[in-house]
């Protein structure tokens, strides 16, 4: 895959990615980030732990969407690697002893190992069965945790080594550890889907057979996103072991993270950067607001996502930026002949880029 | 003898996981529709099934009768309501829309009944048994359960090979859009596909009612073991499907024989270790699509 540029570009043809939108994003994302990074000094530690929530959805929405959105692969199994990275950073953290931020990358660094095993169980099935297969690899992991009596059974871990640090830092420390997991999980994705492997998925999205025909090596894709997806949801897990302080096997591993990311991903919209970071907020805010009518919010949620998905399939954000005409991460190709930029028509994109 | 009790146990439990997998494996034949709300729905009308005949005083044997047709109706409903329309959007959003139906259901029962265990009166036929031999007893629902599960998957089968509207089912798999050039709404025929699977998950649904305690969120598991039943089986045969049941339900059962936390764990490994070695599965059909 080779997009032409420079000098291989016929001439007077440039391609351009970022978008006049894009470059305005920046000026609204730069402000915000400063002001979220400046929080623990100006919110009130109820209100940091609740953002550390949003954060940790906004990843999982994240790196679901990575794989789904545009790897075409519908896990219902993430929360197999949420759990792995809060045990493995509350187990290196209290029984090997190890500094609790120091654990967290080593955590989410096992669960990346582990999960490229289990690809390979994965990859032999396809569409809704390879949903399924997730599932079930995701309760055997919760069934294998179960049986080990140094991560509590049936019972759960806490995290306690952090009682150690003042309440007010201790807060402020994992509100800082959430902000980066949502800058990197955001991050992360961005540079894939612009580098040549994101190129590669917008043409296996398209036509898996034709893209696999010109060199894309369809398998290893799909394997680099199912491996990063997996790293990233272990450090969303680390995330909310670290603000709650405590994890049962039933929680931790529970089938319902799985449908709130794909709820998140599909009422902000799929396949894009921005729609999961939309869905999340949005997921996070009925959370709040129907919080009083128990497990209803979640009723209502699901119906509502049902209904995007019949009748908005772009989500939320495709709404908002007019099905892709607004872009803050500009990941897509645009082509600008010297015709269409004199006549001021440049803003147009290629199909699906 | 114990260990061949559980063998032996292991097999009547396969055909009541092979009568639930048949209807995620019409589903999936017809109209390539992963149904993932397939094991909430078993419970669904194990619910409806416990309101008949614990709370209305039916007995067990009328309510099957009633439920059936009901969840038949539910079926064909869901197909026009939300899966054709699903199905016209393509890609994810049959799988997502099934999805969010299981966890929609799922929160509704949870709503409507609390996460209580319940479990379908029958009487004494929950506990009648027939004696084999000294040691070896075979409790008369399960026995009850496996051969309704075999006459149903042969019905099915002899239903798909032999009548019009089988033969439209199986057309409409191959090749939707002639199928329409022949004059058959394709929508219609999926929508009868489904009322048919979720009788067949109807009758499914109230055998593991009335055999076991049952609670909402049970249809994740439900879900679970159908599916690794077909794929044990191999994608494509009813008949192999039954024979992964059974290889499922022995896996389970020499497994809870071992130490009964192991049950569940034990038939899971199996499923993942035929994924690894013989992912065709154990009886895979001749021809593969």
């Amino acid at each position: 895959m080779s997009i032409a540029t420079g000098e291989n570009a016929p001439t007077g043809v440039k391609v351009k990615r970022a978008t006049r939108s894009s470059w305005a994003g920046l000026v609204v994302l730069v402000p915000i980030l400063v002001f979220l990074a400046m929080a623990p000094y100006v919110l009130d530690r109820g209100l940091q732990q609740q953002l550390v929530t949003l954060f940790a959805l906004i990843v999982m929405a994240t790196m679901w969407n990575l794989l789904a959105g545009y790897g075409g692969m519908v896990s219902v199994g993430q929360q197999a690697y949420i759990g792995i990275g809060a045990y493995g950073l509350i187990y290196l953290a209290e029984t090997l002893g190890i500094n609790p931020f120091i654990s967290v990358p080593i955590a989410i660094v096992i669960a990346g190992l582990i999960s490229i095993p289990i690809s390979f169980l994965a990859f032999r099935l396809v569409g809704g069965y390879f949903a399924i297969g997730t599932w079930v690899i995701a309760e055997v992991v919760k069934q294998i945790t179960m049986q080990i009596d140094a991560l509590g059974a049936g019972s759960g871990l806490s995290l306690t080594v952090l009682n150690e640090l003042s309440p007010g830092r201790r807060i402020a420390y994992v509100y800082w550890l959430g902000l980066i997991a949502v800058v990197l999980a955001v991050g992360v994705t961005y540079f894939i889907m612009r580098s040549r492997l994101g190129l590669g998925f917008t043409a296996i999205r398209d036509d898996a057979t034709a893209a696999s025909s010109l060199g894309v090596r369809v398998t290893r894709s799909r394997r680099i996103v199912f491996v990063v997806s997996a790293v990233g949801c272990a450090l969303a897990g680390a995330v909310i072991a670290m603000n709650t302080l405590r994890i049962t096997p039933e929680s931790i591993y529970s089938v319902n993270l799985a449908a709130f990311m794909i709820f998140m991903v599909i009422i902000g919209g799929l396949g894009t950067i921005e729609g999961p970071i939309v869905g999340a907020i949005v997921f996070f805010a009925l959370q709040q607001w129907l919080s009083e009518l128990g497990t209803w919010y979640l009723v209502i949620i699901g119906v509502l996502a049902i209904v995007i998905t019949l009748f908005l399939p772009r989500g939320i954000w495709g709404l908002i930026s007019g099905n892709g005409k607004i872009r803050l991460f500009p990941v897509g190709y645009r082509v600008v002949s010297p015709w269409t930029a004199r006549r001021g028509l440049g803003e147009k994109e290629p199909e699906g880029a | 003898m114990q260990w061949l009790n559980a063998v032996i146990q292991g097999i009547l439990l396969g055909g009541l996981y092979a009568l639930l997998a048949a209807g995620l494996s019409l589903m999936f034949g017809v109209m390539r529709i992963v149904n993932l709300a397939h094991g909430v729905l078993a419970i669904v009308a194990a619910y409806i099934g416990f309101v008949f005949v614990n709370n209305l005083g039916v007995p067990w044997y009328l309510a099957i009768i009633i439920v059936i047709p009901i969840m038949a109706v539910v079926g064909y409903a869901l197909q026009w309501g939300l899966f054709n329309r699903a199905l016209t959007k393509g890609g994810l959003a049959p799988l997502l829309v099934a999805f969010g139906l299981a966890v929609v259901l799922t929160q509704l029962l949870q709503e409507i009944f609390t996460a209580d265990n319940r479990r379908i009166d029958t009487g004494t036929l929950a506990t009648d048994s027939i004696q084999v031999t000294d040691t070896i007893y075979l409790g008369l629902l399960p026995v009850m359960t496996f051969v309704v599960a075999v006459l149903v998957i042969a019905g099915l089968q002899l239903f798909l090979n032999h009548t019009p509207l089988g033969r439209a089912m199986r057309a409409a798999s191959d090749d939707p859009d002639t199928v329409k050039l022949m004059g058959i709404d394709n929508r219609q025929v999926y929508a009868l596909s489904t009322a048919l699977a979720l009788a067949t998950v109807g009758l499914a649904g109230l055998f593991i009612g009335m055999k076991t305690q049952f609670s909402p969120t049970y249809g994740d598991l439900v879900l679970i073991f159908a599916f690794e039943a077909v794929i044990i089986g191999g994608l494509g045969s009813l008949w192999g499907t039954l024979a992964g049941g059974m290889v499922l339900g022995i896996a389970q059962a020499v497994g809870a024989q071992i130490n009964p936390s192991y049950g569940l764990l034990i038939g899971n490994l199996v499923f993942l270790a035929i994924l690894a070695f013989r992912p065709q599965g154990l009886f895979p059909k001749a021809v593969t699509t």
